[in-house]
Protein backbone atom coordinates (compact mmCIF):
# COMPACT_ATOMS: atom_id res chain seq x y z
CA UNK A 1 0.00 0.00 0.00
CA UNK A 2 1.03 3.49 -0.84
CA UNK A 3 -0.10 6.35 0.85
CA UNK A 4 0.14 9.71 -0.09
CA UNK A 5 -0.53 12.42 2.85
CA UNK A 6 -1.41 15.97 2.28
CA UNK A 7 1.89 16.26 0.01
CA UNK A 8 2.76 19.30 -0.91
CA UNK A 9 5.93 20.18 -3.50
CA UNK A 10 6.78 23.75 -4.59
CA UNK A 11 9.75 24.38 -7.63
CA UNK A 12 12.06 26.96 -6.88
CA UNK A 13 10.91 28.63 -10.30
CA UNK A 14 7.59 28.18 -10.19
CA UNK A 15 5.21 30.49 -7.65
CA UNK A 16 2.83 27.97 -7.84
CA UNK A 17 3.23 24.53 -6.07
CA UNK A 18 2.73 21.75 -8.45
CA UNK A 19 1.09 19.79 -6.06
CA UNK A 20 -1.42 21.59 -2.73
CA UNK A 21 -1.90 19.11 -0.21
CA UNK A 22 -2.76 16.18 -2.14
CA UNK A 23 -4.00 13.32 -0.39
CA UNK A 24 -4.41 9.36 -1.99
CA UNK A 25 -3.37 5.41 -1.43
CA UNK A 26 -2.84 2.90 -3.42
CA UNK A 27 -4.62 -0.44 -2.14
CA UNK A 28 -3.51 -3.72 -2.84
CA UNK A 29 -5.39 -5.68 -5.31
CA UNK A 30 -5.93 -2.32 -6.82
CA UNK A 31 -5.37 -0.89 -9.91
CA UNK A 32 -5.23 2.90 -9.32
CA UNK A 33 -4.97 5.14 -12.03
CA UNK A 34 -3.77 8.72 -12.05
CA UNK A 35 -5.01 11.12 -14.20
CA UNK A 36 -5.29 14.91 -15.27
CA UNK A 37 -3.86 17.53 -18.15
CA UNK A 38 -0.28 17.95 -18.85
CA UNK A 39 1.36 19.39 -15.99
CA UNK A 40 -1.26 18.80 -13.27
CA UNK A 41 1.06 16.99 -10.92
CA UNK A 42 0.91 13.38 -12.19
CA UNK A 43 5.15 13.17 -12.38
CA UNK A 44 5.59 15.04 -9.60
CA UNK A 45 4.15 12.85 -7.19
CA UNK A 46 5.82 9.91 -8.72
CA UNK A 47 9.49 11.92 -8.39
CA UNK A 48 8.20 12.91 -5.13
CA UNK A 49 7.81 8.59 -3.98
CA UNK A 50 11.42 8.43 -5.24
CA UNK A 51 12.92 11.48 -3.38
CA UNK A 52 13.78 13.22 -6.36
CA UNK A 53 12.14 16.30 -5.28
CA UNK A 54 11.70 17.56 -1.78
CA UNK A 55 8.35 17.74 0.36
CA UNK A 56 7.53 20.96 1.12
CA UNK A 57 4.91 19.39 3.23
CA UNK A 58 3.14 15.85 4.07
CA UNK A 59 4.62 12.18 4.03
CA UNK A 60 4.74 9.33 1.56
CA UNK A 61 4.31 5.89 3.80
CA UNK A 62 4.69 2.24 2.01
CA UNK A 63 3.09 0.00 3.70
CA UNK A 64 2.38 2.28 7.06
CA UNK A 65 6.33 3.42 7.05
CA UNK A 66 7.03 6.80 6.20
CA UNK A 67 10.02 6.86 3.40
CA UNK A 68 13.05 8.44 3.98
CA UNK A 69 16.39 9.00 2.12
CA UNK A 70 17.87 6.35 4.26
CA UNK A 71 15.50 3.84 3.77
CA UNK A 72 15.24 4.10 0.25
CA UNK A 73 16.88 0.80 -0.65
CA UNK A 74 14.32 -0.96 1.66
CA UNK A 75 11.53 0.74 -0.27
CA UNK A 76 12.80 -0.02 -3.34
CA UNK A 77 12.46 -3.62 -2.60
CA UNK A 78 8.13 -2.82 -2.19
CA UNK A 79 7.86 -0.42 -4.38
CA UNK A 80 8.98 -0.77 -8.01
CA UNK A 81 8.64 2.43 -10.34
CA UNK A 82 8.81 2.99 -14.05
CA UNK A 83 9.48 6.06 -15.29
CA UNK A 84 7.89 8.51 -17.74
CA UNK A 85 10.88 8.86 -19.42
CA UNK A 86 14.33 6.18 -19.08
CA UNK A 87 17.14 6.76 -21.82
CA UNK A 88 19.79 4.47 -20.83
CA UNK A 89 23.75 5.63 -21.63
CA UNK A 90 24.73 2.52 -23.06
CA UNK A 91 23.41 -0.78 -24.68
CA UNK A 92 23.84 -2.82 -21.92
CA UNK A 93 21.94 -6.15 -22.75
CA UNK A 94 18.08 -7.27 -22.10
CA UNK A 95 18.91 -10.05 -19.45
CA UNK A 96 21.37 -7.84 -17.79
CA UNK A 97 18.95 -5.05 -17.80
CA UNK A 98 16.20 -6.84 -15.73
CA UNK A 99 18.63 -8.91 -13.42
CA UNK A 100 19.21 -4.83 -12.63
CA UNK A 101 15.97 -4.86 -10.64
CA UNK A 102 17.32 -7.08 -8.42
CA UNK A 103 19.76 -3.94 -6.91
CA UNK A 104 17.81 -2.79 -3.49
CA UNK A 105 18.30 -6.59 -2.69
CA UNK A 106 21.75 -7.36 -3.80
CA UNK A 107 23.41 -4.03 -2.97
CA UNK A 108 26.89 -3.36 -4.15
CA UNK A 109 28.33 -7.04 -2.67
CA UNK A 110 26.01 -9.74 -2.83
CA UNK A 111 25.80 -12.37 -5.48
CA UNK A 112 22.80 -13.16 -7.36
CA UNK A 113 20.99 -16.33 -5.44
CA UNK A 114 18.09 -18.61 -6.18
CA UNK A 115 15.74 -16.38 -5.12
CA UNK A 116 16.94 -13.57 -7.77
CA UNK A 117 17.05 -15.67 -10.68
CA UNK A 118 13.15 -17.10 -9.26
CA UNK A 119 11.98 -13.40 -9.51
CA UNK A 120 14.04 -12.60 -12.92
CA UNK A 121 12.49 -15.70 -14.54
CA UNK A 122 8.89 -15.09 -13.56
CA UNK A 123 9.35 -11.20 -14.41
CA UNK A 124 10.76 -12.43 -18.22
CA UNK A 125 7.13 -15.17 -18.08
CA UNK A 126 5.10 -12.70 -17.10
CA UNK A 127 5.91 -10.29 -19.84
CA UNK A 128 6.43 -12.86 -22.37
CA UNK A 129 10.43 -11.31 -23.12
CA UNK A 130 11.96 -14.38 -23.11
CA UNK A 131 12.87 -14.40 -27.10
CA UNK A 132 14.62 -10.78 -26.23
CA UNK A 133 17.21 -11.77 -23.62
CA UNK A 134 20.12 -11.55 -25.81
CA UNK A 135 19.49 -8.45 -27.33
CA UNK A 136 20.52 -5.00 -26.01
CA UNK A 137 18.52 -2.64 -25.05
CA UNK A 138 19.10 -0.08 -27.46
CA UNK A 139 18.12 -2.44 -30.15
CA UNK A 140 14.42 -2.85 -28.90
CA UNK A 141 11.21 -1.21 -30.61
CA UNK A 142 9.11 0.73 -28.46
CA UNK A 143 6.84 -2.04 -27.68
CA UNK A 144 9.52 -4.33 -26.66
CA UNK A 145 11.18 -2.12 -24.54
CA UNK A 146 8.12 -0.88 -22.75
CA UNK A 147 7.66 -4.73 -21.62
CA UNK A 148 11.68 -5.26 -21.06
CA UNK A 149 11.49 -2.16 -18.59
CA UNK A 150 8.47 -3.46 -16.63
CA UNK A 151 10.35 -7.06 -16.53
CA UNK A 152 12.56 -5.03 -14.41
CA UNK A 153 9.99 -3.37 -12.17
CA UNK A 154 8.29 -7.02 -12.18
CA UNK A 155 11.72 -8.17 -10.70
CA UNK A 156 12.20 -6.10 -8.08
CA UNK A 157 9.70 -8.31 -6.07
CA UNK A 158 8.05 -6.33 -4.37
CA UNK A 159 3.69 -5.81 -4.06
CA UNK A 160 3.66 -2.51 -5.20
CA UNK A 161 4.21 -0.65 -8.76
CA UNK A 162 4.19 2.46 -9.96
CA UNK A 163 4.07 3.12 -13.63
CA UNK A 164 4.06 6.93 -15.51
CA UNK A 165 2.69 6.44 -19.01
CA UNK A 166 4.26 3.36 -19.52
CA UNK A 167 2.39 3.17 -22.91
CA UNK A 168 2.92 6.37 -24.49
CA UNK A 169 3.92 5.94 -28.08
CA UNK A 170 2.18 2.05 -28.06
CA UNK A 171 -0.12 1.39 -30.57
CA UNK A 172 -3.32 -0.45 -29.87
CA UNK A 173 -2.20 -4.29 -29.21
CA UNK A 174 1.20 -3.46 -27.25
CA UNK A 175 -0.97 -0.66 -25.17
CA UNK A 176 -3.68 -3.22 -24.15
CA UNK A 177 -0.93 -6.42 -23.97
CA UNK A 178 0.34 -3.49 -20.95
CA UNK A 179 -3.01 -2.65 -19.25
CA UNK A 180 -3.85 -6.46 -19.06
CA UNK A 181 -0.18 -7.39 -17.47
CA UNK A 182 -1.40 -4.83 -14.86
CA UNK A 183 -4.47 -6.02 -14.21
CA UNK A 184 -3.28 -9.50 -13.72
CA UNK A 185 -0.95 -8.40 -11.63
CA UNK A 186 -3.89 -6.36 -9.20
CA UNK A 187 -5.39 -9.11 -9.00
CA UNK A 188 -2.64 -11.35 -7.77
CA UNK A 189 -2.41 -8.83 -5.13
CA UNK A 190 -0.10 -6.09 -5.96
CA UNK A 191 -1.21 -2.66 -5.40
CA UNK A 192 -0.49 -0.53 -8.91
CA UNK A 193 -0.63 2.69 -9.13
CA UNK A 194 -1.07 3.92 -13.14
CA UNK A 195 -0.25 7.42 -14.40
CA UNK A 196 -2.15 7.83 -17.78
CA UNK A 197 -3.67 10.00 -20.24
CA UNK A 198 -5.93 7.56 -21.96
CA UNK A 199 -8.93 7.90 -19.97
CA UNK A 200 -10.97 5.51 -21.78
CA UNK A 201 -9.05 2.68 -20.94
CA UNK A 202 -8.55 3.47 -17.48
CA UNK A 203 -12.07 3.96 -17.27
CA UNK A 204 -12.72 0.25 -18.30
CA UNK A 205 -9.78 -1.10 -16.12
CA UNK A 206 -9.18 1.10 -13.20
CA UNK A 207 -10.58 0.43 -9.78
CA UNK A 208 -10.59 3.67 -9.06
CA UNK A 209 -9.48 7.02 -10.78
CA UNK A 210 -7.62 9.93 -8.86
CA UNK A 211 -8.03 13.25 -11.02
CA UNK A 212 -5.73 15.88 -10.67
CA UNK A 213 -5.39 19.37 -11.59
CA UNK A 214 -3.21 22.53 -11.03
CA UNK A 215 -1.00 20.01 -8.08
CA UNK A 216 -5.12 19.62 -6.76
CA UNK A 217 -6.86 16.64 -6.77
CA UNK A 218 -10.37 17.46 -9.11
CA UNK A 219 -12.13 14.24 -8.18
CA UNK A 220 -11.08 10.72 -6.98
CA UNK A 221 -13.51 7.37 -6.99
CA UNK A 222 -14.66 4.74 -8.94
CA UNK A 223 -14.56 4.99 -12.67
CA UNK A 224 -18.24 6.46 -12.96
CA UNK A 225 -18.10 8.94 -10.78
CA UNK A 226 -14.39 10.60 -11.84
CA UNK A 227 -15.69 10.70 -15.70
CA UNK A 228 -18.52 13.24 -16.00
CA UNK A 229 -18.55 15.23 -18.12
CA UNK A 230 -19.21 18.05 -16.20
CA UNK A 231 -15.51 17.92 -14.14
CA UNK A 232 -13.84 16.21 -17.37
CA UNK A 233 -14.58 19.48 -19.41
CA UNK A 234 -13.46 21.76 -16.67
CA UNK A 235 -10.51 20.19 -16.08
CA UNK A 236 -9.34 19.37 -19.11
CA UNK A 237 -10.65 22.77 -20.82
CA UNK A 238 -12.04 21.10 -23.73
CA UNK A 239 -15.72 20.66 -24.90
CA UNK A 240 -16.52 17.08 -24.60
CA UNK A 241 -19.41 14.63 -24.05
CA UNK A 242 -19.04 11.19 -21.59
CA UNK A 243 -21.26 7.98 -23.01
CA UNK A 244 -22.12 4.71 -21.85
CA UNK A 245 -20.46 2.38 -23.74
CA UNK A 246 -23.07 -0.86 -23.56
CA UNK A 247 -20.50 -3.44 -25.16
CA UNK A 248 -17.61 -2.62 -22.79
CA UNK A 249 -19.97 -1.75 -20.08
CA UNK A 250 -17.89 1.40 -19.44
CA UNK A 251 -18.14 5.09 -19.56
CA UNK A 252 -16.18 5.73 -22.95
CA UNK A 253 -15.27 9.84 -23.30
CA UNK A 254 -15.74 11.27 -27.14
CA UNK A 255 -13.64 14.87 -27.17
CA UNK A 256 -15.77 17.27 -29.62
CA UNK A 257 -14.30 19.29 -31.75
CA UNK A 258 -13.49 23.08 -31.00
CA UNK A 259 -16.02 25.00 -31.48
CA UNK A 260 -14.67 28.11 -33.73
CA UNK A 261 -12.09 25.96 -35.29
CA UNK A 262 -14.48 23.13 -36.17
CA UNK A 263 -16.98 25.64 -38.30
CA UNK A 264 -14.13 27.05 -40.78
CA UNK A 265 -11.94 23.86 -41.46
CA UNK A 266 -14.46 20.90 -41.68
CA UNK B 1 32.14 -10.12 -23.35
CA UNK B 2 32.86 -13.18 -24.28
CA UNK B 3 35.23 -15.38 -22.86
CA UNK B 4 37.56 -15.64 -25.78
CA UNK B 5 38.10 -11.74 -26.24
CA UNK B 6 39.10 -11.52 -22.32
CA UNK B 7 42.03 -13.89 -23.51
CA UNK B 8 42.69 -11.96 -26.09
CA UNK B 9 43.03 -8.75 -23.92
CA UNK B 10 45.15 -10.72 -21.46
CA UNK B 11 47.42 -12.21 -24.17
CA UNK B 12 47.68 -8.58 -25.58
CA UNK B 13 48.59 -6.65 -22.60
CA UNK B 14 51.54 -10.14 -22.04
CA UNK B 15 52.90 -9.28 -25.64
CA UNK B 16 53.36 -5.69 -25.33
CA UNK B 17 54.75 -6.30 -22.14
CA UNK B 18 57.75 -8.65 -23.09
CA UNK B 19 58.21 -6.65 -26.53
CA UNK B 20 58.38 -3.26 -23.87
CA UNK B 21 60.84 -5.50 -22.11
CA UNK B 22 62.99 -6.56 -25.17
CA UNK B 23 62.74 -3.39 -27.44
CA UNK B 24 64.39 -0.22 -26.98
CA UNK B 25 67.91 1.53 -27.54
CA UNK B 26 69.48 -2.18 -27.32
CA UNK B 27 67.43 -4.39 -28.31
CA UNK B 28 67.28 -8.21 -26.37
CA UNK B 29 66.45 -11.33 -27.27
CA UNK B 30 63.36 -13.23 -25.29
CA UNK B 31 66.24 -15.12 -23.87
CA UNK B 32 68.21 -12.60 -23.06
CA UNK B 33 65.18 -11.21 -21.62
CA UNK B 34 64.79 -13.78 -19.21
CA UNK B 35 68.46 -14.43 -17.89
CA UNK B 36 68.06 -10.71 -16.77
CA UNK B 37 65.43 -11.59 -15.22
CA UNK B 38 66.88 -14.61 -13.49
CA UNK B 39 69.88 -12.51 -12.99
CA UNK B 40 72.09 -14.85 -15.04
CA UNK B 41 72.99 -12.69 -17.93
CA UNK B 42 75.60 -10.49 -18.30
CA UNK B 43 75.49 -6.95 -15.93
CA UNK B 44 74.59 -4.70 -18.72
CA UNK B 45 71.18 -7.23 -19.79
CA UNK B 46 70.71 -7.44 -16.03
CA UNK B 47 71.12 -4.15 -15.41
CA UNK B 48 68.49 -3.00 -18.44
CA UNK B 49 66.21 -5.45 -17.37
CA UNK B 50 65.88 -5.42 -13.88
CA UNK B 51 66.25 -1.38 -13.70
CA UNK B 52 65.22 0.28 -16.56
CA UNK B 53 62.47 -1.80 -18.54
CA UNK B 54 60.61 -3.88 -16.25
CA UNK B 55 59.79 -1.00 -13.91
CA UNK B 56 58.88 1.48 -16.89
CA UNK B 57 56.62 -1.46 -18.12
CA UNK B 58 55.35 -2.38 -14.83
CA UNK B 59 54.33 1.97 -14.57
CA UNK B 60 52.90 2.11 -17.65
CA UNK B 61 50.81 -0.48 -17.01
CA UNK B 62 49.82 0.57 -13.99
CA UNK B 63 48.69 4.52 -14.95
CA UNK B 64 47.10 2.84 -17.86
CA UNK B 65 44.52 0.36 -15.59
CA UNK B 66 44.32 3.18 -13.30
CA UNK B 67 43.19 5.98 -16.30
CA UNK B 68 41.10 3.70 -18.16
CA UNK B 69 39.33 2.20 -14.98
CA UNK B 70 38.67 5.68 -14.10
CA UNK B 71 37.32 6.70 -17.44
CA UNK B 72 34.95 3.39 -17.53
CA UNK B 73 33.24 4.03 -14.62
CA UNK B 74 33.16 7.86 -15.13
CA UNK B 75 32.09 7.31 -18.48
CA UNK B 76 29.51 5.29 -16.47
CA UNK B 77 28.46 7.91 -13.70
CA UNK B 78 28.13 10.38 -15.68
CA UNK B 79 25.80 8.80 -18.69
CA UNK B 80 28.17 10.85 -20.81
CA UNK B 81 30.80 8.95 -23.15
CA UNK B 82 32.97 12.06 -23.30
CA UNK B 83 33.91 11.96 -19.87
CA UNK B 84 37.24 11.12 -18.54
CA UNK B 85 38.90 11.75 -15.54
CA UNK B 86 40.46 15.02 -16.67
CA UNK B 87 37.74 16.62 -17.46
CA UNK B 88 36.95 17.08 -13.22
CA UNK B 89 40.41 19.26 -12.96
CA UNK B 90 42.74 16.62 -12.80
CA UNK B 91 44.92 17.48 -15.75
CA UNK B 92 44.59 21.26 -15.10
CA UNK B 93 45.64 20.80 -11.35
CA UNK B 94 48.28 18.34 -11.94
CA UNK B 95 49.81 20.81 -14.41
CA UNK B 96 49.40 23.82 -12.19
CA UNK B 97 51.03 22.00 -8.93
CA UNK B 98 53.90 20.48 -11.24
CA UNK B 99 54.34 24.24 -12.91
CA UNK B 100 54.81 25.87 -9.65
CA UNK B 101 56.98 22.79 -8.59
CA UNK B 102 59.44 23.84 -11.57
CA UNK B 103 59.18 27.33 -11.53
CA UNK B 104 60.06 27.51 -7.75
CA UNK B 105 63.36 25.54 -8.57
CA UNK B 106 61.54 22.65 -6.53
CA UNK B 107 64.29 19.32 -6.75
CA UNK B 108 62.66 16.43 -8.83
CA UNK B 109 61.08 14.37 -6.31
CA UNK B 110 58.69 17.27 -5.59
CA UNK B 111 57.84 17.83 -8.10
CA UNK B 112 55.08 14.63 -8.69
CA UNK B 113 53.72 15.35 -5.26
CA UNK B 114 53.16 18.94 -6.39
CA UNK B 115 51.34 17.67 -9.65
CA UNK B 116 49.30 15.12 -7.38
CA UNK B 117 48.36 17.89 -4.66
CA UNK B 118 47.73 20.17 -7.41
CA UNK B 119 44.96 17.52 -8.49
CA UNK B 120 43.36 16.71 -5.39
CA UNK B 121 42.80 20.87 -5.13
CA UNK B 122 41.39 21.09 -8.64
CA UNK B 123 39.22 17.96 -8.07
CA UNK B 124 38.00 19.62 -4.53
CA UNK B 125 37.79 22.78 -6.11
CA UNK B 126 35.71 21.70 -9.12
CA UNK B 127 33.50 19.89 -6.41
CA UNK B 128 33.11 22.92 -4.38
CA UNK B 129 31.93 24.79 -8.17
CA UNK B 130 29.86 22.20 -8.80
CA UNK B 131 28.02 22.60 -5.44
CA UNK B 132 27.58 26.45 -4.96
CA UNK B 133 25.84 26.01 -8.47
CA UNK B 134 23.61 23.61 -6.98
CA UNK B 135 24.55 21.01 -8.79
CA UNK B 136 26.76 18.34 -6.55
CA UNK B 137 25.87 15.16 -8.17
CA UNK B 138 24.50 16.61 -10.92
CA UNK B 139 26.75 14.88 -14.10
CA UNK B 140 26.22 17.73 -16.07
CA UNK B 141 27.37 20.42 -13.87
CA UNK B 142 29.78 18.54 -12.30
CA UNK B 143 31.54 18.17 -15.90
CA UNK B 144 30.72 21.91 -16.47
CA UNK B 145 32.52 22.89 -13.56
CA UNK B 146 35.93 21.11 -14.21
CA UNK B 147 35.92 22.46 -17.32
CA UNK B 148 36.07 26.04 -16.00
CA UNK B 149 38.48 24.80 -13.27
CA UNK B 150 40.31 23.36 -16.07
CA UNK B 151 40.33 26.84 -18.18
CA UNK B 152 41.42 28.83 -14.92
CA UNK B 153 44.52 26.32 -14.84
CA UNK B 154 45.52 26.78 -18.05
CA UNK B 155 45.33 30.39 -17.22
CA UNK B 156 47.66 29.92 -14.00
CA UNK B 157 50.21 28.33 -16.26
CA UNK B 158 50.37 30.54 -18.61
CA UNK B 159 50.47 33.19 -16.11
CA UNK B 160 53.25 31.42 -14.54
CA UNK B 161 55.20 30.37 -17.66
CA UNK B 162 55.40 33.64 -19.38
CA UNK B 163 57.99 35.17 -17.79
CA UNK B 164 60.20 32.03 -16.94
CA UNK B 165 63.09 31.32 -18.13
CA UNK B 166 63.84 29.27 -20.85
CA UNK B 167 65.01 25.91 -19.25
CA UNK B 168 61.76 26.40 -16.54
CA UNK B 169 59.06 26.47 -19.52
CA UNK B 170 61.31 23.54 -21.13
CA UNK B 171 60.96 21.28 -17.92
CA UNK B 172 57.46 22.27 -17.56
CA UNK B 173 56.08 21.63 -20.63
CA UNK B 174 57.71 17.89 -20.94
CA UNK B 175 56.63 17.15 -17.33
CA UNK B 176 52.52 17.93 -19.02
CA UNK B 177 53.51 15.82 -22.21
CA UNK B 178 53.84 12.76 -20.05
CA UNK B 179 56.90 9.75 -20.04
CA UNK B 180 57.24 6.63 -17.81
CA UNK B 181 61.40 7.22 -19.03
CA UNK B 182 62.01 7.46 -15.11
CA UNK B 183 60.00 4.74 -13.62
CA UNK B 184 61.83 3.10 -10.66
CA UNK B 185 60.79 0.33 -8.42
CA UNK B 186 59.84 2.61 -5.52
CA UNK B 187 57.41 4.15 -7.81
CA UNK B 188 56.18 0.73 -9.33
CA UNK B 189 55.33 -0.05 -6.15
CA UNK B 190 53.68 2.99 -4.09
CA UNK B 191 51.58 3.03 -7.62
CA UNK B 192 50.66 -0.58 -7.51
CA UNK B 193 48.70 -0.33 -4.06
CA UNK B 194 46.77 2.70 -5.22
CA UNK B 195 45.69 1.61 -8.42
CA UNK B 196 44.67 -1.77 -7.26
CA UNK B 197 42.82 -0.18 -4.37
CA UNK B 198 40.94 2.42 -6.51
CA UNK B 199 40.18 0.02 -9.29
CA UNK B 200 38.87 -2.75 -6.25
CA UNK B 201 36.72 0.91 -5.09
CA UNK B 202 35.55 1.27 -8.79
CA UNK B 203 34.66 -2.41 -9.08
CA UNK B 204 32.44 -2.29 -6.11
CA UNK B 205 30.98 0.58 -7.23
CA UNK B 206 30.53 -0.84 -10.75
CA UNK B 207 26.99 -2.27 -10.27
CA UNK B 208 25.34 1.22 -8.78
CA UNK B 209 27.15 2.60 -11.73
CA UNK B 210 24.90 0.26 -13.78
CA UNK B 211 22.28 1.20 -12.27
CA UNK B 212 22.81 5.02 -12.46
CA UNK B 213 23.81 5.02 -16.34
CA UNK B 214 20.10 4.20 -16.83
CA UNK B 215 19.42 7.87 -15.76
CA UNK B 216 19.07 9.45 -12.27
CA UNK B 217 14.69 8.82 -11.62
CA UNK B 218 15.20 5.15 -12.50
CA UNK B 219 18.19 4.89 -10.08
CA UNK B 220 16.64 6.97 -7.39
CA UNK B 221 13.49 3.87 -7.82
CA UNK B 222 15.66 0.97 -7.61
CA UNK B 223 17.46 2.86 -4.40
CA UNK B 224 20.44 4.21 -5.33
CA UNK B 225 21.43 7.40 -3.60
CA UNK B 226 22.25 9.25 -6.50
CA UNK B 227 24.05 11.93 -5.09
CA UNK B 228 26.45 9.93 -2.68
CA UNK B 229 27.17 7.36 -5.20
CA UNK B 230 27.87 9.81 -7.79
CA UNK B 231 30.38 11.79 -5.44
CA UNK B 232 32.21 8.23 -4.71
CA UNK B 233 33.07 7.70 -8.04
CA UNK B 234 34.37 11.04 -8.98
CA UNK B 235 36.16 11.11 -5.72
CA UNK B 236 37.44 7.80 -6.67
CA UNK B 237 38.02 8.12 -10.16
CA UNK B 238 39.77 11.66 -10.12
CA UNK B 239 42.26 9.99 -6.98
CA UNK B 240 43.06 7.21 -9.21
CA UNK B 241 44.11 9.56 -12.29
CA UNK B 242 45.62 12.34 -9.82
CA UNK B 243 47.84 9.41 -8.62
CA UNK B 244 48.63 8.15 -12.14
CA UNK B 245 49.35 11.82 -13.08
CA UNK B 246 51.51 11.70 -10.10
CA UNK B 247 53.55 8.68 -11.42
CA UNK B 248 53.60 9.59 -15.15
CA UNK B 249 52.53 13.42 -15.41
CA UNK B 250 49.78 14.02 -18.27
CA UNK B 251 48.85 11.19 -20.51
CA UNK B 252 45.72 11.94 -22.61
CA UNK B 253 43.02 10.39 -24.43
CA UNK B 254 43.71 6.76 -22.62
CA UNK B 255 40.85 7.71 -20.03
CA UNK B 256 38.53 9.04 -22.79
CA UNK B 257 39.16 5.93 -25.42
CA UNK B 258 39.45 3.06 -23.80
CA UNK B 259 36.28 2.54 -22.62
CA UNK B 260 34.76 2.92 -25.78
CA UNK B 261 37.11 0.22 -27.31
CA UNK B 262 36.32 -2.13 -24.33
CA UNK B 263 32.40 -1.13 -24.68
CA UNK B 264 32.67 -1.72 -28.15
CA UNK B 265 34.58 -5.47 -27.89
CA UNK B 266 31.09 -6.63 -26.01
CA UNK B 267 31.64 -5.38 -22.19
CA UNK B 268 28.32 -4.31 -21.26
CA UNK B 269 27.94 -4.18 -17.47
CA UNK B 270 30.20 -2.12 -15.45
CA UNK B 271 32.12 -4.91 -13.46
CA UNK B 272 33.26 -6.01 -16.97
CA UNK B 273 33.92 -2.54 -18.52
CA UNK B 274 35.52 -1.61 -15.63
CA UNK B 275 37.88 -4.43 -15.59
CA UNK B 276 38.43 -4.87 -19.21
CA UNK B 277 39.50 -0.96 -19.09
CA UNK B 278 42.31 -1.61 -16.79
CA UNK B 279 43.87 -4.30 -19.07
CA UNK B 280 42.79 -2.25 -22.10
CA UNK B 281 44.27 0.80 -21.07
CA UNK B 282 47.55 -0.91 -19.69
CA UNK B 283 48.60 -2.56 -23.19
CA UNK B 284 47.72 0.57 -24.60
CA UNK B 285 50.05 2.82 -22.73
CA UNK B 286 52.52 0.33 -22.32
CA UNK B 287 52.45 0.02 -26.48
CA UNK B 288 52.39 3.99 -26.44
CA UNK B 289 55.46 4.11 -24.35
CA UNK B 290 57.52 1.33 -26.53
CA UNK B 291 56.71 3.25 -29.73
CA UNK B 292 57.59 6.32 -27.99
CA UNK B 293 61.14 4.25 -26.89
CA UNK B 294 61.66 3.03 -30.55
CA UNK B 295 59.71 5.48 -33.62
CA UNK B 296 62.78 8.25 -33.24
CA UNK B 297 65.91 6.74 -31.33
CA UNK B 298 67.92 7.45 -29.71
CA UNK B 299 65.52 10.36 -28.84
CA UNK B 300 62.23 9.96 -26.90
CA UNK B 301 58.88 11.09 -28.08
CA UNK B 302 56.61 11.91 -25.41
CA UNK B 303 54.57 9.62 -24.38
CA UNK B 304 51.34 12.02 -23.96
CA UNK B 305 51.83 12.64 -27.95
CA UNK B 306 51.68 9.44 -28.90
CA UNK B 307 48.36 8.52 -27.06
CA UNK B 308 46.90 11.12 -28.54
CA UNK B 309 48.27 10.26 -31.91
CA UNK B 310 47.06 6.25 -31.48
CA UNK B 311 43.60 7.96 -30.05
CA UNK B 312 42.85 10.29 -32.58
CA UNK B 313 42.25 8.16 -35.34
CA UNK B 314 40.70 5.52 -33.35
CA UNK B 315 38.11 8.22 -32.42
CA UNK B 316 37.35 9.26 -35.18
CA UNK B 317 36.36 5.68 -36.09
CA UNK B 318 33.88 5.65 -33.39
CA UNK B 319 33.06 9.15 -33.92
CA UNK B 320 31.62 7.86 -37.81
CA UNK B 321 30.24 4.44 -36.28
CA UNK B 322 28.30 6.92 -33.84
CA UNK B 323 27.16 9.52 -36.74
Amino acid sequence: MIAFRDVAVRYLARAEPALHGVSLTALRGRLTALVGPNGSGKSTLVRALVGRVPLASGTISVDGEPVRSETRRLMARRVAIVTQREDPAFAIGVRDYVALGRYPHLGLWRAAGTSDHAAIDRAVQLTEIGALLERPITELSGGEWQRVRLARAIAQGGDAIVLDEPTTFLDIGHEMAIFELLIALAKEGHAVLLVSHQLNLVARFADEIVLLHRGRIAAAGAPGDVMQASILERVYEWPLVVTWDPTLGAPALIPLRAPSRGEHTS
Amino acid sequence: MRASRWAGLIVLLAIVGVAGVMLGTLPLTPSQVLAGLLGTGDHTEVAVVRMFRLPRVVVAALVGAGLGAAGAALQGATRNVLAEPYLLGVSGGAAVGAVLAVAWHAPAVIVPIAGFGGALGAVALTLLVARAAGGRADARIVLMAGVVVGAFANAAIMVTLANAPANIVRNAVWWMMGSVADATWAQARWLSVYVIVGVAVLFVLARAIDVLALGEDTAAGLGVNVGAVSLAVYVAAALLAAGTVAAAGLIGFIGLLVPHLVRMAGARTHRAIIVGASLAGAALVVASDLIARVARPPAELPLGAVTAIIGVPFFLARLRRLA
